[in-house]
């Protein structure tokens, strides 16, 4: 039986381990700045913890298996020892608190600081059950909501509860597809009209709860071009599995062109 | 304050189907209703559990009975699952269950310090369990917002569906089930500290014993804060009041509430639900410690290490709540503080698994069935316990939280770790509980079909999260990325099928042994603490009339030049022994 | 290093046990020592002691509760709101005017109290003269007529605060009038609920008094009763301090 417990539990943990270091499914290609570093400092956690994890696992396999009782000869009547005590102890703190403050000023350099000025503000909204994108226009103001205009089922500025009679409303765009100029950052301004949702881009790695009640002011910015699903990652009923969106990441350029046509068409 | 045998009311044995087996102040009965409740709740839970992976990956499929399974009931399943086997399995079985039935043998008290508080405390639970699952059957059904309960959604009716009368019974039951709770722990805490027999000192309580003491110090400190929780959600809901509703509108429809905080419950329910986590877990953790000590022939490795990490894991348990919610919108300077915390926790944490460690170093281990499912239990307490320090940093739980990394993160501890402490311990007891041994083929084949399966089923999660897949999703039709993660997916029903399957096994040993396993002698796994120094099954003053009195420590075995491996806690203080 | 290895040796085989380890009784020994056994007599100290512990450990419950309440009052206070109409966060606190009527309120609360007191001392004094004195002693159990007044001024304690909630809402104040207002009648409901349960307490204990039952038994419940009844008066000025003056 010992035997038998050591091949299962060094064929689990290898096993395992296998698809771990063979990336079969792994974390999608990042496309953000800080996704970068965010990566990096995931692998560090894995490879530590992961060594942890093999040997922990290889050595209950081998115990179980060399201490079996073969009859002869007893057991170590041992009641501990203080000194091992002493240092595992240490060596378990340092491994996980140095892990903790190294990603804590990534952390700190992610949110302990607001956007940087020119960053380009979008106002996400989330409802049950689609996201919502206001660009503020040329006058660099977000117009006024009211509750009372909200209207999901007209979509775009109705469903935001835009207020027309609001001057700074005007020049807002309201889309259900979010653009952005790639290398410039983003600040969104996360709400949301009913429950909690979550805004979530896994290849920007960036996630934030949109709370009701709250304006949550995040940041980010993409570094490559491209198509990035949006999730909701926040429980928020029975549409939440579908509640998704694309964030598409283009030139400036481009990025005016759009942003002028949806102007335009407000006219 | 260790104290001779005390005066208890209850000492006839009492009369009468009614007062034996329904409304028994017997500590022992009690256990076991709390355990047979368990059961019931952990075979709902499981059945809930297979109808939601059978609509993930077949999700137009028609199933008998219950036709097709919309999209919003799969969420109603998943909130009953999580609630249902949170409270009603793992915090019922390993403490009302086993913890009632062996506590005040193992100190070797005649009973617990308030049997009728003791009975009540199961009744309200009881009720409240009766309760959840009325919320199935009322008009909108089980509410879907989740075990966690995340108001508005939880609170504004017109949100979901279910989220009308289901809610209102869904939070009654935990209101209910927080009051059972309390009593409960105040039985517990005060019997460890008051009716400890003579010789019975804290330092030699067995680690069940410290184990069901600080659980109970847990829950008492816990779940007077979910009830709180509980009470402002009902006000919310049913009283108008805006304690945690902010001014929102649901489909365009004002709803009537302003100015509360969602943020306000979530810190008040992970203050309850982080601590809540520890109480699922320490009590296998005990038994671990018991059940390797008694089959590696040897001492604990570290008794007194393993109760400063068992009484740090509880005090810490209570500083790391704001570790669930890093992406709620709370401050990140609030988050910087409670991940150093919960990496804090960690350390006794690993503590404890390296004592196992120690104690199977040099042993002479017997692998009788409790012992492989204390073997299990370390193996899938040290895999759910590594994905931990990801979760536990800030900067990695951005993209994982929410993740299916989650889900495998604490189905692997609580889903399976601490439900195989609940199996060794029944392994373990049943021969005292039940003067049958349960039949070891059957329950090697339980063991094999559950430690492959758990591993099979929630392993694989961890890749799901590491690729980004959110949980709580109904279907995986609509994101696109979803779609190379199907197969995986696939795989983790399939294995489902076979592990639920396997628990029918142990299902039936359970009651067949009952009537027809081997006839058990009254120390069968010659083990040393004092419930293997009464009668099979114990008469109802645990002693039959006469004090134990305690020279020992708990884990004396192996004493070199004693007469046999293993020296009781009752025996003379002549034979001496290191402690 | 003394904790690895241990001396060990077979001194006496003569003190006899059975194989289960249990030593028979002693021989004078009622099984259990200061005359607490199993069988044997009530002991009131342990079970007085037993029974505060209880309460005390019990009291540690309702405690976390209203710290709930509180950290919710103190959040709720300071937080402020998102207006959708202007975007931008606003303090929607107004502060309740109490009503009067809670200071007689008060009064007649901490007067039970001492009335309790009076019962609860009255009540082990003849516990302790029963332990010490002969049988031929009656219990007069006076502490009846002060378990009666403690009643009294406890009903009309939770019926002044009916009162006030009739008071409250007349002038507008609703439970969900405004946040301040539901904090009012959360933290005073809940205040009624748990005195109705001492009120309860009260009632038992009275009629186990009144039935004549074991002095000692209904000294350990007056006891107990009498502590959870100041506990609930002092939790009383503590909710109202905090409704008067965190504002």
């Amino acid at each position: 039986m010992g035997l038998v417990l050591l091949v299962v539990i060094w064929l689990i943990t290898l096993v395992s381990t296998y698809f771990f270091v063979a990336k079969t499914w792994w974390l999608p290609p990042g496309a953000s700045a800080a996704a970068a570093v965010i990566d990096r400092h995931f692998a560090i956690t894995y490879v530590l913890m992961g060594i942890v994890f093999v040997a922990a696992q290889l050595i209950l396999g081998y115990f179980v298996w060399k201490y079996r009782d073969r009859g002869a000869q007893p057991a170590r009547y041992v009641h501990g020892n203080n000194t091992l005590e002493i240092v595992w102890t240490v060596l378990t703190a340092v491994l996980f608190i140095g892990l903790n403050l190294m990603s804590s000023s990534i952390w700190a350099s992610e949110r302990f600081r607001p956007a940087a000025p020119g960053a380009l503000q979008v106002e996400v909204t989330g409802m049950q059950f689609a996201w919502y994108f206001r660009y503020s226009g040329p006058d660099g103001k977000f117009g006024a909501t009211k509750p009372e205009l909200i209207d999901p089922s007209a979509g775009g500025e109705s469903a935001i509860g835009l207020d027309p009679s609001d001057a700074a409303s005007k020049d807002d765009v309201v889309t259900g597809t979010m653009y952005v100029p790639v290398n410039r950052e983003v600040e969104v301004i996360l709400r949301a009209h009913d429950v909690i949702h979550s805004f979530f881009v896994p290849a920007m790695r960036f996630k934030q709860d949109a709370v009701p009640g709250l304006a949550i002011r995040m940041h980010f910015t993409p570094v490559s071009t491209g198509d990035y699903e949006i999730a909701c990652a926040e429980l928020c009923g029975m549409g939440h599995y579908k509640m998704h969106g694309m964030l598409k990441v283009v030139s400036q350029e481009e990025f005016d062109k759009w942003l002028a046509a949806r102007e335009a068409e407000k006219q | 304050m260790a104290t001779p045998e005390s005066h208890v009311h209850v000492h006839a044995a009492p009369q009468g189907f009614l007062r034996k087996w329904v409304f028994s102040l017997d500590h022992k009965v009690i256990g076991l209703q709390y355990y047979f409740l368990a059961l019931t709740a952990v075979f709902v839970g499981m059945f809930l559990s297979l109808l939601m992976r059978i609509h993930l990956i077949w999700p137009n499929v028609s199933l008998p009975l219950f036709g097709e399974i919309k999209p919003e009931t799969y969420l109603s399943l998943l909130t009953m699952h999580g609630t249902i086997m949170v409270f009603f399995v793992l915090t019922t079985a390993p403490q009302g269950g086993f913890g009632n039935y062996f506590l005040p043998i193992q100190i070797g008290a005649a009973d617990m310090a308030f049997p009728v508080l003791n009975m009540l405390s199961f009744w309200i639970t009881c009720v409240g369990y009766l309760v959840m699952l009325g919320a199935f059957f009322v008009t909108g059904g089980a509410p879907l917002h989740g075990w966690t309960g995340y108001p508005p959604l939880s609170a504004v009716p017109s949100a979901g569906p279910g989220e009308g009368a289901g809610a209102d019974l869904w939070v009654i039951s935990i209101a209910l089930f927080c009051l059972g709770a309390l009593l409960s722990a105040l039985n517990f805490i005060t019997t460890t500290l008051d009716m400890r027999v003579k010789g019975m000192s804290m330092m030699r309580m067995p680690l069940t014993c410290w184990a069901w003491f600080i659980t109970a110090i847990l829950g008492l400190l816990a779940f007077g804060v979910l009830l709180a929780a509980g009470i402002l959600l009902l006000l919310d809901r049913n009283l108008g009041t805006s304690f945690f509703v902010p001014l929102i509108t649901v489909n365009g429809q004002m709803v009537g509430h302003k100015g509360g905080s969602p943020l306000l419950w979530q810190h008040l329910f992970w203050f309850f639900g982080h601590p809540e986590v520890y109480i699922a877990i320490l009590p296998a953790m005990g038994l671990c410690s018991q059940l390797v000590s008694v089959f590696s022939r040897k001492p604990i490795f570290g008794y007194k290490a393993m109760v400063y990490a068992m009484l740090s894991i509880g005090i810490l348990g209570f500083m790391v709540w704001g570790h669930h919610m890093f992406m709620s919108g709370m401050s990140p300077y609030s988050a910087f503080a409670f991940s150093i915390m919960t990496m804090a926790i960690g350390v006794p944490s690993a503590i404890k698994t390296f004592n196992w460690l120690g104690t199977l170093w040099g042993g002479r281990i017997r692998f009788s069935s409790p012992m492989l499912f204390a073997i299990g239990f370390v193996s899938l307490f040290v895999s759910g316990g590594i994905s931990g320090p990801f979760l536990a940093q800030p900067v990695l739980d951005i993209p994982l939280h929410d993740t299916y990394f989650v889900t495998g993160h604490f189905h692997l501890i609580m889903g399976v770790a601490s439900i195989f402490g609940i199996f060794a311990a029944t392994y373990y007891w049943f021969p005292k509980m039940f003067g049958h041994m349960m039949n070891e083929t059957l329950a090697r084949w339980h063991f094999w079909v559950s430690f492959v399966g758990a591993y099979a089923i929630f392993m694989p999660m961890h890749y799901l999260g590491m690729a980004m897949h959110p949980r709580r999703y109904s279907q995986l039709t609509e994101l696109n990325y979803l779609h190379n993660l199907l197969p995986l997916q696939k795989f983790i029903t399939y294995a489902a099928f076979i592990t639920i399957a396997g628990q029918f096994i142990f299902l039936f040993n359970l009651f067949w042994s009952m009537k027809y396993g081997e006839k058990a002698s009254d120390n069968p796994w010659e083990a040393t603490t004092l419930e293997w120094t009464t009668a099979t099954p114990p008469p109802h003053d645990n002693f039959g009339g006469r004090t134990p009195v305690v020279s020992h420590g708990p884990y004396e075995y192996g004493v070199p030049g004693a007469a046999s491996d293993y020296v009781m806690q009752t025996a003379p203080a002549a034979v001496t022994t290191g402690v | 290093m003394r904790a690895l290895f241990s001396t060990v040796s077979i001194a006496d085989p003569a003190a006899s046990w059975d194989h289960r380890g249990i030593l028979p009784p002693r021989e004078g020994d009622p099984g259990g020592g200061d005359g607490g056994g199993v069988y044997g007599s009530p002991n009131f100290d342990l079970r007085l002691r037993r029974a505060r512990l209880g309460l005390l450990v019990g009291l540690t419950g309702i405690l976390m509760i209203f710290i709930s309440f509180t950290s919710a009052y103190v959040v709720r206070q300071g937080l402020p709101t998102l207006d959708p109409r202007t975007n931008a966060l606003v303090q929607d606190w107004l502060p309740v005017r109490l009503p009067a009527i809670l200071l007689l309120n008060t009064s007649v609360l901490l007067l039970s109290s001492i009335s309790m007191e009076m019962a609860r001392r009255g009540a082990l004094r003849e516990a302790a003269l029963e332990r010490t004195a002969s049988a031929n002693v009656a219990a007069d159990r006076t502490q009846i007529l002060w378990l009666a007044l403690t009643l009294l001024l406890g009903v009309a304690f939770l019926r002044g605060q009916w009162l006030a909630w009739r008071q409250l809402t007349s002038s507008g104040f609703a439970i969900a009038s405004s946040p301040s207002s539901s904090f009012v009648y959360l933290l005073t409901g809940m205040h009624g609920l748990h005195l109705l349960g001492g009120v309860l307490a009260l009632l038992a204990a009275s009629a186990a008094t009144l039935l004549r039952r074991a002095i000692a038994s209904c000294a350990v419940a007056i006891d107990v009763t009498g502590w959870y009844w100041h506990s609930m008066a002092l939790l009383w000025v503590y909710v109202l301090c905090l409704l008067k003056f965190v504002r």
